[in-house]
């Protein structure tokens, strides 16, 4: 008689339990096994569960979960990152990026950048426009090239003691080297711990 | 009961420039304010001239000259990186450590139990003075409050050779020497409150140590009695080893030239909301206000005066230097009236709270407040990697007309490629 659309039972939209909601958080499907592998499957199953629960709190060992606070970390650019197909055989050697600064400053609280002005240090490598890295915390000892307070200016030198003398000694054989008099207390600004220069 | 030292530095601006300028050393230095306007650091030799801390520039500038005293004007840059480097070192000396001020912190001294703690300390004074050049002294004692006295007599009395341990002392000898020192040196006594203890007879350390707790809370405060307890060796004041997060933040200047138009003051405004706004975010707080002033030269009577300030609420409390900015524009634009010589603006930013526990409204939007987070930290890290302003919002203007005088400013050494110290080698 009437083909309308009854207006009463069957299925409503919406009703029922969520989609997800279930134990294992997401949509589940019916699937025919062969009785024989059922509780190999249940096992797999429970085992998924166990693993999968939100808020589970990891066992001790063996897996791992971010830090609450990680502690930042550069790393290298070319870490690939492939969307799809062979994963870079490279990514699982990364480290940290290399650091100058903790390759070059043993103490960042007592090290000091310079430039240097002059042409007496050639011979130890050091040359006019050199940037110098220089340790204050460091003890003037003998041979080390130091930062040192001649005439209330800062000079670079190389440290030496012949016969109770102390000698600033200049690395260039145009330049004269300075020889402390007995009265005259060594004054040492810093130690020199590496020059830098760029070449482009 | 564990001692607490407390370390400051000597005359620390001053020190600062003489540690790249070994040729200032005996020299007298000064240090002035912003825009070169007081004095605010001396070096020993200029307080032997009598020169009073807080004099204007101007009016000493010819008897400085004629003493040979070298003037800088403030060099923040170098002076909070050498503060920086300092209290690294300082805090290698004990797990707990206070930094009170740019040139001064408490270190927690327990668990040291018959070592001599003298030496120790001389072995930090050295040890600084090494690796920074900055001279420091270091007053030892049972509270906070009698070591800042052990730290000046350390600092005033040579014979202490720059550390001084109260607790070395037998109780007659601390009453004498507390005696000798008057109640306006005691940590948290003001000016005004000294004038009236001496007004009532007690003039000295040792006089206030002795009066009656329960007459001063009454005659005072619980603050001041707190004070009386602490110089007589009871803890009041624990070590913070965190400062607390502001509770409001200033970012106000004077003009090197007087200002006019609507637009260098919104240029001045902008710079200093961006400013704030950094240390909003460092501290991980929204602001819920902000306030902008601008003001008139009151010390040029024949220029006509105005002044006026303005807070501006915020919609939801925020981090974002654009909104922060859009906000301070909007007051500024309210207040500013044309016609006037502007010598000084500034912003305040108020209602802080941690960005965490910041109510939300129902209009929110989640999305833009992420995309703000994020634009915001890549804008603070380029700045912190690229320099001060590398990346800033449009209305911070470029030609900056306003900014300050510094007319002698040391080089930054420390901070700036550019900058770093030239050392010969002739």
């Amino acid at each position: 008689m009437t083909s309308e659309k009854p207006t009463r039972g069957g299925s409503r939209p919406g009703a029922g339990r969520k989609p997800g909601s279930g134990r294992y958080g997401e949509p589940t499907q019916t699937l025919r096994l062969p009785v024989s592998s059922v509780p190999a499957v249940k096992d797999f199953l429970a085992a998924y569960q166990a693993r999968h629960r939100p808020g589970r709190v990891p066992p001790a060992i063996g897996v791992f979960v971010p830090a609450q606070n990680p502690v930042r970390m550069k790393l290298p650019l070319f870490g690939a990152r492939v969307p799809a197909g062979f994963p870079s055989p490279a990514d699982d050697y990364m480290e940290a990026t290399l650091d100058l600064n903790e390759y070059l400053v043993q103490d960042r609280h007592t090290t000091y950048f310079v430039k240097v002005k002059g042409h007496s240090m050639t011979g130890a490598g050091i040359f006019d426009g050199d940037m110098l890295v220089v340790d204050r915390a460091l003890e003037p000892l003998p041979g080390k090239i130091i930062v040192a307070v001649v005439d209330g200016e800062l000079t670079v030198k190389r440290l030496a003691f012949e016969n109770g003398r102390t000698i600033l000694q200049a690395q260039n054989p145009h330049f004269k080297d300075i020889v402390l008099k007995d009265t005259q207390e060594l004054q040492c600004w810093g130690v020199v711990t590496s020059a830098i220069r760029k070449l482009v | 009961m564990a001692p607490v030292a407390l370390v400051d530095c000597n005359n620390f601006y001053a020190s600062c420039e003489r540690a790249f300028n070994p040729k200032l050393e005996g020299k007298p230095i000064v240090v002035l304010s912003n825009n070169d306007g007081c004095v605010v650091a001396r070096s020993n030799e200029v307080k032997a001239l009598g020169i009073p801390m807080g004099e204007p520039w101007f009016k000493v500038e010819k008897e400085a000259k004629r003493h040979g005293i070298v003037a800088y004007s403030s060099n923040y840059a170098l002076y909070g990186d050498m503060s920086a480097r300092v209290m690294g070192l300082l805090g290698r000396f004990s797990p707990r450590q206070e930094i009170y001020s740019i040139d001064e912190c408490f270190l927690g001294l327990e668990g040291f139990g018959t070592r001599d703690l003298t030496a120790y300390c001389q072995t930090i004074r050295q040890q600084v003075r090494q690796g920074t050049g900055i001279p420091v002294s270091v007053g030892i004692a049972a509270t906070k409050t009698l070591a800042k006295l052990a730290n000046h007599v350390a600092k005033k009395r040579p014979g202490y050779d720059g550390v001084c341990d109260f607790g070395r002392l037998t109780s007659g000898e601390l009453n004498t020497l507390l005696d000798e020192i008057g109640v306006s040196e005691v940590w948290g006594v003001g000016r005004r409150i000294a004038r009236r203890l001496e007004g009532m007879d007690i003039a000295t350390v040792q006089q206030l140590r002795s009066a009656d707790c329960r007459w001063i809370r009454q005659q005072f405060s619980v603050a001041l009695e707190r004070t009386v307890s602490e110089l007589n060796g009871i803890a009041c004041i624990e070590i913070e080893e965190e400062a607390p997060n502001r509770q409001q933040i200033i970012s106000s200047r004077s003009f090197g030239e007087p200002v006019e138009t609507l637009q260098a003051l919104s240029e001045a405004v902008c710079n200093y909301t961006t400013r704030a706004a950094e240390k909003l975010r460092s501290q991980g707080s929204v602001a819920g206000s902000i306030g902008v002033h601008i003001l008139t030269n009151p010390f040029k009577p024949q220029d006509t005066q105005y002044q006026r300030s303005q807070m501006v609420p915020l919609p939801t409390p925020t981090d974002d230097t654009r909104q922060l900015a859009q906000a301070a524009l909007r007051g500024l634009r309210h207040i500013f009236k044309p016609g006037f010589r502007y010598k000084k603006a500034g912003i305040m930013l108020l209602g802080l709270e941690p960005k965490a526990h910041r109510p939300r409204t129902l209009f929110d939007d989640p999305a833009a407040d992420s995309r703000s987070a994020r634009l915001m930290q890549v804008m603070d890290a380029i700045n912190i990697r690229m320099g001060q302003d590398t990346l800033k919002i449009a209305a911070n203007g470029i030609e900056r007309s306003w900014k300050m005088r510094r007319g002698m400013q040391s080089p930054r050494f420390t901070t700036d490629w550019d900058e770093i110290p030239r050392i010969g080698a002739k």
